[in-house]
């Protein structure tokens, strides 16, 4: 019987778990899928909370019932992998010996990284809404907030999902609005970016809706510390910005397990071949989601489209192919732009966001890098897709690879 | 694509003043980037962060980010700002004769 483990079962991971259990013969093979949490969460879902359009209930549901039965699952923390001996130690001392290794270890929000920032202020008018636990304290701080400076900083790239913090801010604009203290508050969006967003022209329209928003943005800044006793935030080169209260998107690293392991780069990302997913060190390793150190967007919808290519490479490498380099980078990303809509962008390493329809050209329903009602309920209705399709491998209607039909240059 | 004599050393750029060509640099280009760039005269601290910046760029075949000059290059970042002041990562890049960081995503 022939080995293959996953570390990791969160988006990436359970998605693996589902296609290899679809694609391999059992007989075969045994799959082992190991994670610490029992808990798996609908990130997506978090942006939404501190506004109190979802609570923590509608994020959860038990990992379990996403793993087919036919895959082994462990619930523990690793110790260490040990690539050159094909095998990864338990926190328990159990040994798990692989003839194939998928890292899906994900990444995580580091706010200790930065001084200051997880200090006296931290959870009290300084939250992040990365974590669910974040995401609540600063519900229950919006709720009462009478109004002031509200400022978002991204402290470095790359994040997850680059387009929350802009989400946050178009939501963060509607739901002042709704309560009636719009005029109250003065909201800035703080980035090392030199403009709105990753891209040029998704850059250019997302900056014309911070303007439309009445949303400052301050381009190009480094937060080098926090100055939490005096509320402000100091740069590198000593530029001081003035808040009442601090959205924060600290910096992302991948997994402690992968430098314990001495597997990955100064972020903790793996190494990864950029159009393959094989890691660039081990032949038997490959590498999926937010864990790679890839210049592709880490969001679920490209963990999805490299569990495709994944899947085909892994059952080639066994049957002694070469790997195909079909992953382009491809990401699509819905952007809730508050009062009910919503942007969509989709996009790979090579073609920037452009304007269109999307998925089908000229028709839609979908409009790329435009604001419509339509977009937003393909937003919400995502959740559904999302535990119901996408975490159980189910071919959904969209290639891996990006498609340049209905797009506008 | 500009061309320009450098230190006598015709010298590509692409349209936002990095060199093409890693293989044109010369300490000399350097020293005129810098002054270009409004930095003045390069230090040992400016050649610690350039030779580095170098080395790893032939190693990975990228420029090196602010967090990476930092943790595997030994230079703390609050120093790297005072030797390259505004965007150290891009203006350092620029010197070193590498192409633009790429940034992300």
């Amino acid at each position: 019987m022939k080995k293959i483990l996953i570390l990791g079962a969160g988006t990436a991971g359970t998605i693996m778990a589902n296609k290899l259990s679809q694609n391999l013969n059992h007989e075969e093979w045994q799959i082992t899928i190991v994670d610490k949490h029992e808990t798996h969460y609908y990130q997506p879902g978090f942006l939404f909370i501190p506004f109190d359009i979802y609570s923590r209930n509608d994020v959860v549901k038990p990992k379990r019932d996403y793993i087919p039965t036919s895959v082994e699952m462990i619930l523990s923390s690793v110790e260490v992998i040990e690539p050159e001996n094909n095998r990864v130690k338990l926190t328990d001392n159990r040994i798990l010996g692989y003839d194939y290794l998928i890292l899906a270890t994900g990444s995580q929000i580091k706010p200790e990284e930065t001084v200051g920032l997880k200090e006296g202020g931290w959870y009290k008018n300084i939250f992040e809404f990365y974590t669910p636990e974040g995401a609540v304290e600063l519900q229950k701080f919006l709720k009462h907030w009478q109004g002031g400076r509200l400022v978002l900083n991204i402290i470095e790239m790359p994040i997850k999902c680059p387009v929350a913090p802009l989400e946050f801010l178009f939501l963060a604009d509607w739901w002042f609005t709704e309560k009636g203290i719009r005029d109250k508050v003065d909201i800035t969006f703080v980035t090392p970016l030199p403009g709105a967003f990753t891209k040029p022209r998704a850059a250019q329209i997302l900056g014309s809706f911070l303007e439309k928003k009445n949303i400052n943005l301050v381009a190009e800044y480094n937060t080098g510390s926090v100055d939490w006793e005096n509320n402000k935030l100091v740069s590198f080169d000593e530029q001081e910005i003035e808040y009442d209260l601090l959205v924060t998107i600290p910096t992302n690293m991948g997994s402690d397990l992968i430098e314990r392991s001495g597997m990955g780069d100064e972020l903790n990302f793996v190494p990864t071949h950029k159009h393959t997913l094989q890691s660039k060190k081990y032949e038997n390793v490959f590498v999926i989601g937010d864990a790679t150190d890839l210049p592709s967007s880490k969001a679920g919808s490209v963990a999805h489209f490299q569990a495709d290519v994944l899947m085909e490479n892994f059952l080639r490498h066994i049957d002694g192919l070469p790997l195909l380099e079909d992953f382009d980078g491809h990401a699509n990303c819905f952007i809730e732009s508050g009062f009910g809509k919503g942007l969509l962008i989709d996009f790979n390493y090579d073609v920037e966001p452009l304007p269109g329809k999307f998925p089908l050209p000229g028709v839609g329903p979908f409009s790329l890098l435009q604001e419509t009602k339509m977009n937003h309920w393909g937003k919400m209705m995502f959740r559904w897709v999302y535990w119901n399709l996408l975490l159980k491998g189910s071919e959904l209607p969209i290639e891996a690879q990006m498609n340049m039909a209905g797009k506008m240059r | 694509m500009p061309v320009k004599e450098i230190a006598g050393i015709q010298v590509d750029f692409d349209d936002e003043g990095f060199m093409t060509n890693p293989d044109q640099w010369t300490k000399e280009v350097a020293q005129a980037l810098a002054k270009e760039e409004g930095i003045g005269e390069l230090t040992d601290g400016h050649w610690k962060v350039i030779d580095f910046m170098r080395n790893d760029f032939k190693e990975k075949g990228q420029p090196p980010t602010i967090r990476r000059i930092n943790k595997v290059g030994g230079v703390p970042t609050k120093d790297l700002y005072t030797l390259f002041p505004k965007g150290p990562a891009k203006k350092a890049a620029k010197i070193a004769g590498l192409g633009k960081p790429q940034g992300c995503v």
